[in-house]
């Protein structure tokens, strides 16, 4: 167990190995209620949220979900979110547990008038099933309740919400539940077929979709377009916080980008705060994330890097205390996922 | 839990084993099983001269890199380098295959003071 933002979590259950491989043949179950969730409500929330978040809600249809960003006056990231429709000017925002209080208070300081701000991340139990079969194990514990399609959102009976998202690039759903009822929740979805899972495994398969970690991968001094996501910015639909800088990078290119880097062999795992060097030995930056991946059996990782001279198939060096392990800049994202259905 | 009787121990969960002045040195069940998947082991130099206490070795599973400390003074004469081509023996054969590296030891009386394996069984519980 680890303390991770105030919660007590499980690295793992069994093996970080077994779980990532469960997630990506089978199911897993991970215990997410650490996550925070907002409603924002009342007459002009859409408009107001438009202002607040980089990706355009306009965009939006009931029980449709989109992933954003809540961005600083100088276009750095404070949090990744997803936001979702549930009706005309009512939304369910799904948030870091680390920045949970930071966002809520950055919001409700520029709150306007006539728009409801609720914290409801007390209320809430939440439990991801990622997975091939995580569509099975949702039909086996609520037979008579659809699935939303992906990226969409859906009422339970008996107070509960299911999303169609996840963070390991496999097919899945998060599904959140009165709080009291969370751990019959985990349960049923285990006794369903789901293996359990912890942080470890969440972390393996995240990176080697190349989602970003809020704290490692993202920050308040980088930009979404330097960590490539610019797609989940709309420069087209008004202002919004952080606008100029992020419009007049994506016109200019920001002079670092988040790269993703593999080793050619076999090697020490990458962590972050490793050096990253050029082929030649010098020193580039470092890594914000590293594993490594299971289902490539080599070292992944990202680094923000000058764009200049670096570019996918630019090679370069991984020093892990003192041992320099060679390195290649890659397409994202490192692993596709060859199990989906549906 | 495994803990040969033949074996010696220290807090940080490294075995010696010691044959006239050659010790081997792994890492006991206890450890592998709370480490779990090994996937890389870094080997000290043949050659290198050693402190009781010194970091020799990294084991590193998928979560997190450990370092392996010396349980005694001496000279690296062997490495293990099947463990360095595969990092699992570690897990499936810590006392046998997942050996780490030998010791020509300095002082054999250093062995003799580590924990038995029923000082060991009583510390890991």
């Amino acid at each position: 167990m680890v303390p991770f933002a105030g919660w007590n979590m499980p690295v793992m259950y069994t093996s970080i190995m077994d779980e990532h491989q469960a997630v990506r043949s089978g199911a897993g179950v991970f215990d997410i209620s650490h996550m925070g969730q907002f409603i924002v409500r009342g007459a002009g929330s859409e408009a107001w949220l438009n202002r607040m978040l980089a990706n355009n809600v306009a965009k939006l249809g009931d029980g449709e979900g989109q992933y954003s960003f809540l961005l600083n006056e100088g276009g750095g990231v404070i949090d990744d979110l997803i936001v979702y429709r549930l009706a005309e000017d009512e939304f369910f925002l799904v948030v870091n547990a680390s920045k949970m209080a930071e966002d809520f208070s950055w919001l409700e300081g520029r709150r306007d008038e006539g728009v409801e701000l609720l914290d409801q991340s007390d209320a809430w139990a939440g439990m991801a099933v990622q997975g091939p079969d995580a569509a099975e194990v949702w039909s086996k514990v609520f037979p008579e309740v659809a699935l939303p399609p992906r990226n969409g959102i859906a009422e339970v009976p008996g107070g509960g919400i299911v999303c169609r998202t996840g963070y390991t690039g496999e097919d899945g759903f998060e599904y959140f539940s009165p709080a009291s009822d969370g751990a019959g929740a985990f349960r049923a979805f285990v006794d369903a077929g789901a293996k359990p899972c912890g942080l470890g495994a969440r972390d393996t398969l995240r990176l080697e979709m190349c989602y970003p970690l809020n704290g490692n991968d993202l920050s308040p001094e980088r930009t979404p377009v330097e960590a490539g996501l610019g797609f989940f910015v709309d420069l087209e639909k008004g202002d919004f916080i952080g606008r100029d800088v992020v419009a007049a990078q994506k016109a200019e290119g920001p002079d670092e980008r988040l790269f993703a880097i593999e080793y050619t062999d076999k090697g020490a795992p990458p962590r972050a705060h490793y050096a990253v060097l050029s082929a030649e030995g010098e020193t580039l930056g470092e890594l914000t994330s590293g594993v490594l991946s299971p289902s490539l059996g080599k070292g992944i990782g990202m680094a923000y890097l000058p764009r200049g001279g670096v570019k996918v198939g630019t090679p370069l060096q991984i020093d892990v205390r003192g041992r320099k392990f060679p390195a290649v800049v890659v397409k994202k994202p490192f692993y596709k996922p060859a199990n989906k259905k549906g | 839990m495994n803990v040969p009787d033949e074996l010696r121990y220290n807090k940080s969960h490294e075995w010696v084993r010691l044959e006239g002045d050659t010790a081997t040195i792994g890492i006991s069940d206890h450890a592998q099983e709370e480490l779990t998947d090994v996937v890389f082991v870094e080997l000290p130099e043949v050659g290198r001269a050693v402190d009781a206490g010194d970091p020799t070795a990294v084991v590193e599973s998928v979560k997190a890199a450990s370092d392996i400390y010396s349980p005694v003074a001496g000279e690296v004469v062997e490495v293990n380098e099947a463990v360095e081509a595969d990092p699992s023996l570690v897990n499936s054969d810590p006392y046998g295959q997942g050996w780490i590296y030998k010791l020509k030891v300095k002082d054999v009386s250093q062995v003799e003071g580590m924990m038995d394996a029923d000082a060991y069984r009583g510390m890991i519980g």
